[in-house]
């Protein structure tokens, strides 16, 4: 019997996947005062340019429907893991952090585009809270990529399928807690910050 | 005692790095993810910040003996006052209290570790590091100067110019990783690795108050590391923030510090409460008088300490309807606080108690610690709250709760688990000497600050003017802080003599309560040889007093001695990521070149360590311990 794969937890959750939780349940509060400085901030730079001069919403919207759709990616690969399907796990793995990519291409994309309008980071408020909000969720998308790929790396190698599918699970939880984040982000910023 | 027979799984290279095989010596320290040594390090780090910090307070008290005294500059008093409260508050009491929870967590709930040994180590590291680069300061005349909460705008770069406010807010932001990452630790290890039969209502105090304590940190620290991390962007990258020529408010600063701040200060006296939870019971011989009522006083404390931020506040100017709340809200709280105090005086009632050198210090923590209660209860009402707002008698209170609370409770701790670290116990004599020079000089340094305070002195001034009146308490409490000196002195001097010679403790020489007596003093790098089940609030009393028999189970058989215990294999990574983000945070002050190097320590640190895998070996205990 292997004294490591196998865990007896008081609670019986696995100690890496309580772990995680307690992690995304911390970030709730680090994203939640991000997302209450920019509420803070909002309407109250003293020069241009605003966020209605900037927001491309239906560009935006696309951009938001990858990284949903990438959440269905995510399941897809947790399950077939658990199914211990070799290739439909490295698939949606692949697939999950290819939807990743896109995304943070989007928002390369949409800093440029910005950028060029003159809104950096130092311009006024909106530059800062906006630049600092979304860079830092890029940035937990950007370490969702490595993970995964990571992950879909060492599923080549001969492996324990109960370890596996467990940190397969743990690296979704996350993904989907980003997911969940842009959500948030993308309705209180982009869509009622323009109609507000 | 322990024969190492079949080596486990990850010899194998975790990434270039061989595993660390050395189990004595420098580097199997450096290594370690062992909870107890761990422990020590956070205790040996802990009591050298604290001295630390004491001397800072020293220089402190020596400027105020006298009206317009020149021994420090204005300058040097700013920074004096900075980094006393920054370093005891980050540096000293944390990790003071990280050091119990670190040591006994485990043994207490039955456990061979905490949940994630590595990540305990890499607090660890983050700790050390985080302290020092805090004071790397010192050393290129760069010492944070902007008090221990850095109000904005003080800390833009146009009222603070130069890196000295950069080495706080990047320091602290080091620091606050290590504690968060500790917080899940202990979430994960006091929820998940009970001994079988320990249910939650089963549990010591000191586990529910770490439980709390943990649950505190993990939701309250990421509101001041989102603080810092835009004062960060507005100092090195030109972001706005706290800008007010760009109309930002600087009062964002306060919520964002304060909504931590508060429950720091919860976090910072819990695990002093659980301490002396566990003294009284054993030295009064008596079980903790309403256990379960303490328990729920210990979550609503942490509950409503998130609903009480802004009475940090009250001057600012937020309104009558939110300071009445948060009036009423800093009230209640006091009603959990004060049932403790009740259940720890019953708890002593009709006790047949030993005045032994921790019930003293447990008895001070409750004396003293009621004392600042009570001056917190008169800052809590809003008016009366605006005259005393930044004077010394909020200087008075903080103190009375973090030293007369927090440090009489942790030396209360050091002196009780003492011979279970060491096998010896510490000097009665001492120790006593130690206890009756620390009350008296602390009492006499922090009592005369609540006059001072009521009659104006102001805090954070380098001086005052004879004509004010205030020069007779000043240097009655600079001449008190002198005797708190000696007694703390007494303290290392009794640590120095004990070690070395101090009487070798029994087996179990208080006549305790709790399962980490039920090993040996210091107890095997596995802690029990058979994991204990519990069938009782205090398992071990029972066994000896009231005929509980050990019971088997199944389960903890399976993870008995007989089968071969698991122990995790040492690492190199935890330092090395911990000293990759230090490198990142210092070359952001620096030279991106350096910046860059940090990140890839980290990476690379980061990949190591989730290849290296567990590792480990099997280890046979010989002799069934009991």
């Amino acid at each position: 019997m292997s004294h490591v794969g196998v865990e007896r937890t008081a609670t019986g959750v696995p100690n890496r996947k309580l772990g995680i939780w307690l992690f995304l349940a911390s970030e709730c509060m680090f994203f939640g005062a991000l997302i209450a400085t920019y509420l803070v901030y909002q309407g109250q730079s003293l020069v241009g340019p605003y966020p209605e001069d900037l927001f491309n919403i239906p560009l935006t919207t696309v951009s938001t429907f990858v990284l949903l759709m990438s959440s269905l990616a995510m399941v897809l690969a947790v399950s077939a893991s658990q199914r211990q399907d070799m290739r439909g796990t490295r698939i949606w793995l692949g697939v999950t952090a290819g939807m990743g990519l896109i995304f943070l291409g989007f928002q390369a994309y949409e800093y440029a585009h910005f950028i060029q309008a003159g809104l950096t980071l130092s311009v006024n408020l909106f530059g800062s809270t906006f630049y600092v909000l979304t860079g830092i969720h890029g940035t937990h998308v950007l370490i969702g990529v490595v993970w995964l790929l990571s992950l879909l790396v060492h599923t080549l190698r001969p492996l324990d399928w109960s370890r596996r599918a467990l940190d397969i699970e743990i690296a979704g939880l996350y993904w989907h807690f980003v997911d969940v984040v842009w959500i948030v982000i993308f309705t209180v910023i982009y869509l009622l910050g323009v109609g507000g | 005692m322990a024969t190492h027979d079949e080596v486990y799984q990850g010899i194998r290279s975790g990434f270039a790095l061989p595993r660390p095989q050395s189990t004595t010596g420098f580097w199997s320290w450096v290594t370690t993810v062992d909870h107890k040594r761990i422990g020590i390090m956070y205790f040996v780090t802990s009591i050298f910040f604290f001295l630390v910090g004491g001397i800072e307070a020293l220089f402190i008290r020596a400027q105020l003996f006298a009206p317009n005294l020149n021994l420090i500059s204005a300058d040097r008093f700013n920074q004096l006052f900075t980094m006393h409260g920054t370093t005891m508050v980050f540096l000293a009491v944390m990790p003071l209290s990280a050091a119990f929870f670190n040591y006994l967590l485990p043994l207490m709930l039955g456990a061979r570790d905490v949940a994630f040994p590595r990540l305990n180590a890499f607090s660890y590291w983050m700790y050390l590091f985080g302290g020092i680069f805090i004071n790397l300061g010192w050393f290129v005349e760069a010492v944070p100067a902007v008090g221990w909460f850095g109000y904005a705008n003080l800390t833009s770069t146009t009222y603070t110019p130069g890196l000295a406010t950069d080495y706080w807010a990047l320091g602290l932001q080091i620091l606050g990783i290590g504690t968060l990452v500790s917080g899940f630790n202990f979430i994960v290890t006091i929820l998940n690795m009970r001994a079988p039969g320990m249910t939650l209502m089963k549990m010591p105090v000191f586990a529910w108050t770490t439980l709390v304590t943990s649950f505190l940190i993990i939701f309250s620290f990421p509101s001041v590391t989102v603080g810092l991390l835009l004062l960060t962007f507005d100092r090195l990258f030109g972001a706005n923030f706290f800008e007010v020529a760009a109309n930002a408010d600087v009062v964002l600063w306060q919520h964002l510090f304060w909504i931590f701040g508060h429950p720091e200060v919860y976090i910072l006296i819990l695990p002093a409460m659980g301490i002396v939870s566990e003294i009284l019971p054993t030295f009064a011989r008596k079980p903790l008088f309403g256990y379960s009522v303490m328990v729920f006083s210990t979550m609503l404390i942490g509950f409503m300490g998130f609903m009480v931020w802004s009475h940090h506040m009250f001057t600012v100017g937020l309104g009558p309807v939110v300071n009445s709340i948060f009036s009423l809200a800093t009230m209640a709280i006091a009603i959990p606080t004060g049932v403790k105090i009740f259940n720890w005086i019953s708890t002593l009632w009709g006790g047949s108690i030993r005045f032994r050198t921790p019930l003293l210090f447990a008895l001070g923590f409750i004396f003293m610690f009621m004392i600042g209660g009570l001056s917190g209860v008169m800052h809590s009402s809003a008016p009366s709250n605006a005259q005393q707002q930044d004077t010394y008698f909020v200087v008075a209170h903080f103190h009375y709760v973090l030293i007369g609370g927090a440090i009489f409770a942790l030396f209360a701790g050091i002196y009780y688990w003492f011979p279970k670290v060491t096998g010896r116990l510490m000097n009665e004599t001492l120790g006593k000497l130690n206890f009756i020079l620390m009350f008296i000089g602390f009492n006499v340094t922090f009592f005369p600050m609540h006059f001072l305070g009521l009659m104006g002195m102001p805090r954070r001034i380098y001086t005052y003017g004879p004509e004010l009146g205030l020069t007779f308490w000043n240097q009655v409490s600079t001449v008190g802080a002198f005797i708190l000196a000696v007694g703390v002195a007494v303290f290392l001097v009794n640590l120095a003599v004990s070690l070395r010679r101090g009487e070798i403790a029994a087996a179990d020489p208080w006549d305790a309560r709790t399962l980490e007596w039920m090993t040996s003093n210091p107890p095997p790098v596995y802690n029990f040889a058979e994991i204990p089940v519990v069938s009782a609030r205090d398992e071990f009393w029972a066994r000896k007093y009231e005929g509980v028999a050990a019971r088997e189970s199944a389960a903890a058989h399976e993870n008995s001695g007989e089968r071969g215990i698991h122990l995790p294999g040492n690492s190199y990574f935890p330092i090395l990521m911990a000293a990759g983000i230090t490198i990142f945070s210092l070359g952001l002050l620096y030279h991106a070149a350096v910046t860059f190097t940090g990140l890839a320590i980290t990476v690379l640190s980061l990949f190591g360590w989730a290849f290296e895998g567990v590792g480990g070996t099997i280890v046979y205990p010989e002799g069934e311990a009991r």
